[in-house]
């Protein structure tokens, strides 16, 4: 469960002031919201990427405002998939669990699930720069599944794929959702993201969280 | 006459010219003059002294180079700007201004009580000092630019994915900066090689101590022997093209981004 109590997040120019919501474990919630809103700062904010300059992140019962992103245990895709160059898709799915020290034929087997669930497996040996958009964001994806993760950010991982391969991850978001236990919160500005994914939506207008229905969008 | 015809008589009168002024030095001396050039044990010493030193120069340039380059590109502070003109000063002041800044500075009393201890002045320290100065500006500014062209997202994604700063630093960014750091380094060893004011201020042009290559040239030069300054000459530009064309070569396997 993620809950987030009278947030004041300041960037530049930009805040964001009182933001109060809940996100029950298992809950798949699309956080919308027109562009420039604030949708991104929030998620950053909760992964640990940009500070908050006041109120509190509780993840699972436990406070995570001053955690590090490291400790915080949030898988996070970010808009490009912002695959590492440097390595091979293996390399990449395979990173977190390299830094937490696991054995190799560990990180190999847990590679090989998650490129069986993703359909990916024909890409491990493929350098990460020469990937399509598509395959990027499943390998994204798989990286932030790596190391099973609490909670999942994903912020606009489709806002940048044409209709067909949108409609593969549809596919493929919703399959997750249903085999692994796992919280997502997912940004977007699309209603058919939305309508498509999410059990509840947060729409962010003005600086103000509105709690809806998706069919209510 | 065509957009390109035009473009391209205006690109090539800089490379003719480049190139003008190796085939003149080429037309100036012969292969006897190199020779002897080479068998010459004071331009044996200032080849020696010129390599090492220019490869100590190097190094020391990255060591600075890289942390300086990264902060300046990922962090936003008071004074950014102030200290980014400031790392432009050696680039932009003239050479001979170094070399007696660095003068003044080991007169001074932080320099004297340095020099208490370790003679710089006018000894090897000084070239390498004097290098130093310059080729560190050059250094910096191309990792500043590398590290600018390289999206942090990556490394903000590695944090979430369980690294620490300095994990994320070495395993994801200064992998992909490889062509800028090569490119740096080349950069700082052919500026390093090129120095010539700066050392004549603050280490001296002493025969077989502190004489580098460019010292060769101006102390060949000033006894009125041109054919030896010119087979020195040759010696640098041919050392300094090999060096940029082996960076070159092997840094473009792989783009940097």
């Amino acid at each position: 469960m993620i809950k987030c109590e009278n947030l004041y997040i300041k960037q530049g120019a930009f805040s964001l002031s009182d933001i109060n919501f809940q996100i029950n474990k298992g809950d798949y919630i699309v956080l919308m919201g027109k562009t420039g809103c604030g949708k991104t700062t929030i998620l950053e904010s909760i992964c640990g990427l940009r500070k908050i300059q006041s109120g509190e992140i509780w993840l699972n019962g436990i406070e995570i405002s001053n955690l590090m992103p490291a400790q915080r245990e949030i898988g996070y895709v970010p808009q490009d998939g912002a695959l590492f160059k440097n390595m091979t898709v293996a390399q990449n799915i395979g990173f977190a669990l390299k830094i937490r020290k696991w054995e190799k034929h560990k990180i190999n087997d847990r590679v090989h699930e998650l490129t069986d669930v993703l359909n990916i497996s024909y890409l491990l040996n493929r350098e990460a720069h020469d990937l399509s958009g598509g395959e990027k964001q499943r390998v994204a994806l798989a990286r932030a599944l790596s190391f099973y993760p609490k909670v999942l950010c994903l912020d606009e991982p489709l806002s940048a794929l044409d209709d067909s391969t949108k409609s593969d991850m549809y596919k493929l978001l919703i399959k997750l959702k249903s085999n692994l236990d796992i919280t997502v919160l997912h940004v977007s500005h699309s209603k058919e993201d939305a309508i498509k994914l999410a059990n509840k939506v947060l729409l962010l207008t003005q600086g103000e969280l509105i709690e809806l229905n998706p069919t209510e969008l | 006459m065509p957009f390109y015809v035009v473009m391209g008589v205006i690109a090539s009168t800089y490379i003719i010219l480049i190139l003008a002024m190796i085939v003149a030095d080429l037309s100036f001396t012969t292969p006897n003059h190199i020779v002897k050039a080479l068998q010459s044990k004071e331009i044996q010493y200032a080849i020696k002294l010129s390599l090492i030193t220019c490869t100590i120069t190097m190094f020391l340039s990255l060591l600075v180079a890289i942390p300086l380059g990264y902060f300046m590109a990922r962090f936003d502070f008071k004074f950014k700007k102030f200290i980014d003109a400031v790392l432009d000063i050696p680039i932009v002041l003239p050479p001979l201004v170094i070399g007696l800044s660095l003068l003044i500075l080991f007169q001074t009393a932080p320099g004297r009580f340095i020099e208490d201890h370790v003679r710089i002045t006018y000894t090897v320290y000084s070239v390498i000092i004097a290098q130093f100065m310059v080729a560190c500006a050059f250094a910096v500014r191309t990792m500043y630019v590398t590290f600018v062209q390289i999206n942090n997202r990556q490394e903000q994604v590695a944090l979430t994915l369980g690294c620490n700063q300095r994990q994320s630093f070495f395993y994801i960014l200064l992998p992909q900066a490889k062509n800028g750091i090569l490119t740096a380094a080349s950069l700082a060893w052919a500026r390093a090689l090129g120095e010539f004011g700066p050392i004549l201020i603050f280490s001296g042009a002493t025969r077989m101590r502190t004489e580098v290559l460019p010292t060769t040239v101006f102390l060949e030069m000033s006894v009125g022997n041109i054919e030896a300054a010119v087979a020195v000459s040759l010696i640098m530009i041919f050392s300094g093209f090999a060096v940029l064309m082996v960076v070159r070569l092997f840094g473009d396997k792989k783009t940097a981004m």
